[in-house]
């Protein structure tokens, strides 16, 4: 496989008012691998891929889509890349062909090639018998599929997504998934963004986790997932219990912080192995007769990845807040901040 | 897996002009089925003309003139121009809210095309708006009275004055953002320059103060020398003067709105 990278970018800066957006980026996606930006919101996902697809001129910094630079030479770059993004910009009046065949025009196609362009695209994002009514009346999975569909007129080599399946029910997000990965499929070179751990993992060859305009740990999937623990263990007490003692029994068992929300009381233990850990758990909630009310084995969170990454445990969506919750507390001695 | 970067279909750029078309060809379509489009385009005009001829033809005897229609019509092609006017900062707006105005930017086209197609819509709904405000004006009386080179000239120069209207609420539209408050920041300028112009009564019964604004607002210029040429008498000084003032709103608004445009993106 060739080695040359599709997107790079080093340095790159943005601040907006006194809010600094981008605190110092650097990224780089290999051609025909998919790169996730996981975040929270206002962690600085759609301000780098605005920087990346020429949207919005960083303050400091470079940025290059195949070899050319975002700023000197914008139009270069927007022959090269197609955005899709989380607001499913398509218009609402048109049908999603006219919607298409608008963009195929834009791009220079003649009236019939934007034409058996648009068709193809509708095929392919499974919108052939929908291509006829106006796209207000598409559900929503459906508009994000057109969108992507619009984002594929000139067969971009680089395509950004910004938050593809954010606000689709499940169904609309297996639907995105599996186009994504025809795309890969076609060596297409991807960066996505989402707030999504298992949807990073799902699509993408390597994740940058990205916090206050930084990035704060990146890697392949698999390196990743060893540096926060890969899955996670969380019981909950039988009503009315007490979760601590539940902890103290099962905490040796963690392969990072474990957590404990006493309000609710929960426990969630970052384990590597998760299924290779059940029989141990099992005799020692025997051994100490602790009963639980309910257990269960998950892929980590965004908050899960915090958690590990930062030791701050936070809600996703709480933007750059830094409020822990006072009912919680981590136990191994590296305290939450 | 094999580097894909060569595989592009990158289609040869198409020129300005034939992008601006496929914009102006995408507001066309959007004027008819938007339902607040197609008022503002119809029921609007006829409402304004018949309104005001029988509301207030009764009472309002402007000199020189035998009837109000013929005094009145070239005040309604600005005002269902301006109001009308009104939707094209809403588009602008909607456009930046629901991301089409990123999706355009990241396209390989130049920045003018989007604009330019909004501009070039509203110039010919306008076209239409004024044949069909001439159309139901003629039913009730409205006649032009300095022959068809005058009356082809007081069309083209309302298409005109529509120009520096929809230029200057595509620039309220990037400024303002929100499509509601862009509606209505587009509307009551209309509204306090068209009641303080010569639009639908003639100035001299106003106070001095008011006269003196009345005299120099571009909706009288405009109308004066709409006027001129419906109803005949001396245009060269009045359409020139028109045509300075709505030039200079252009070359204000034009600028500022395709520098806005150049750095917008949806919030």
């Amino acid at each position: 496989m060739s080695a040359q990278p599709a997107i790079t970018a080093v340095g790159l800066r943005k601040r907006f008012g006194s809010v600094e957006a981008l605190a110092g980026i650097d990224l780089e996606a290999t051609a025909g691998t998919a790169l996730a930006l996981l975040g929270p919101n206002g962690a600085g996902k759609t301000t780098t891929v605005r920087i990346l697809t020429t949207l919005l001129r960083p303050d400091e910094g470079r940025a290059q889509i195949v070899g050319r630079d975002v700023v000197r030479e914008p139009a270069a770059v927007r022959r090269l890349i197609g955005l899709s993004g989380q607001y499913a910009a398509v218009d609402g009046f048109l049908t999603g062909r006219e919607n298409l065949r608008m963009i195929g025009r834009l791009y220079g196609l003649d009236r019939r090639s934007a034409r058996r362009r648009a068709d193809e695209l509708l095929e392919q994002v499974g919108l052939a018998r929908a291509a006829q009514r106006t796209t207000r009346t598409y559900s929503g999975g459906m508009r994000r599929r057109l969108d992507l569909a619009a984002s594929l007129v000139a067969e971009p080599a680089v395509l950004f997504l910004d938050e593809p399946t954010t606000g689709l029910d499940p169904h609309g997000r297996l639907g995105i998934w599996q186009l994504l990965d025809e795309l890969k499929a076609k060596g297409r070179t991807l960066l996505l963004t989402t707030q999504d751990m298992s949807e990073a993992e799902r699509l993408a060859d390597s994740i940058l986790v990205i916090d206050d305009g930084r990035v704060i740990a990146g890697g392949t999937v698999e390196q990743l997932k060893r540096q926060i623990g890969g899955d996670r263990i969380e019981l909950g007490a039988a009503p009315g219990d007490d979760p601590a003692p539940l902890a103290e029994a099962l905490v040796s068992l963690a392969a990072g912080t474990a957590t404990v929300d006493r309000a609710a009381g929960r426990i969630v233990l970052p384990v590597s192995d998760g299924p290779a850990v059940f029989p141990e758990l099992a005799e020692r909630l025997a051994a100490a007769n602790l009963r639980v009310s309910d257990l269960a084995l998950r892929r980590p969170t965004l908050e899960d990845v915090f958690l590990a990454l930062t030791g701050d445990h936070r809600q996703p969506g709480a933007g750059a807040e830094h409020d822990g919750r006072p009912t919680e507390s981590s136990i191994d001695g590296r305290g939450s901040s | 897996m094999s580097a894909a970067v060569t595989t592009t279909r990158a289609a040869l750029p198409a020129s300005a002009l034939a992008n601006s078309a496929t914009i102006t060809a995408r507001n066309l379509r959007r004027l008819t089925r938007v339902p607040t489009l197609i008022a503002f385009a119809t029921v609007q005009p006829i409402l304004f003309v018949l309104l005001f001829t029988y509301g207030f033809g009764g009472a309002i005897h402007p000199p020189r003139v035998e009837r109000y229609i013929d005094y009145l019509l070239p005040g309604i092609f600005i005002l269902s121009i301006g109001f009308g006017a009104s939707q094209t900062g809403v588009a602008i707006a909607e456009d930046l809210a629901t991301g089409m105005i990123d999706r355009f930017r990241s396209l390989p086209i130049t920045g003018s095309a989007v604009l330019i197609g909004r501009i070039a819509a509203d110039a010919i709904r306008n076209l239409l708006v004024i044949a069909l405000i001439i159309g139901v004006g003629s039913l009730i009386g409205f006649r032009f009275h300095a022959g068809p080179a005058a009356a082809l000239a007081a069309v083209a120069l309302a298409v005109g004055v529509g120009l520096a209207f929809s230029s200057t609420n595509a620039l309220l539209g990037l400024i303002i953002r929100d499509a509601e408050s862009a509606g209505l920041a587009g509307l009551f300028p209309v509204i306090i320059l068209v009641f303080t112009s010569s639009a639908l009564v003639p100035t001299e019964t106003m106070p001095s103060w008011l006269e003196a604004f009345a005299n120099v607002n571009p909706i009288t210029v405009s109308v004066d020398a709409l006027r001129a040429l419906c109803l005949g008498g001396p245009t060269a000084t009045a359409v020139a003067k028109a045509l300075a003032w709505n030039a200079t709103i252009l070359a204000i608004t034009v600028p500022l709105a395709s520098r806005r445009y150049q750095r917008a993106t949806a919030a």
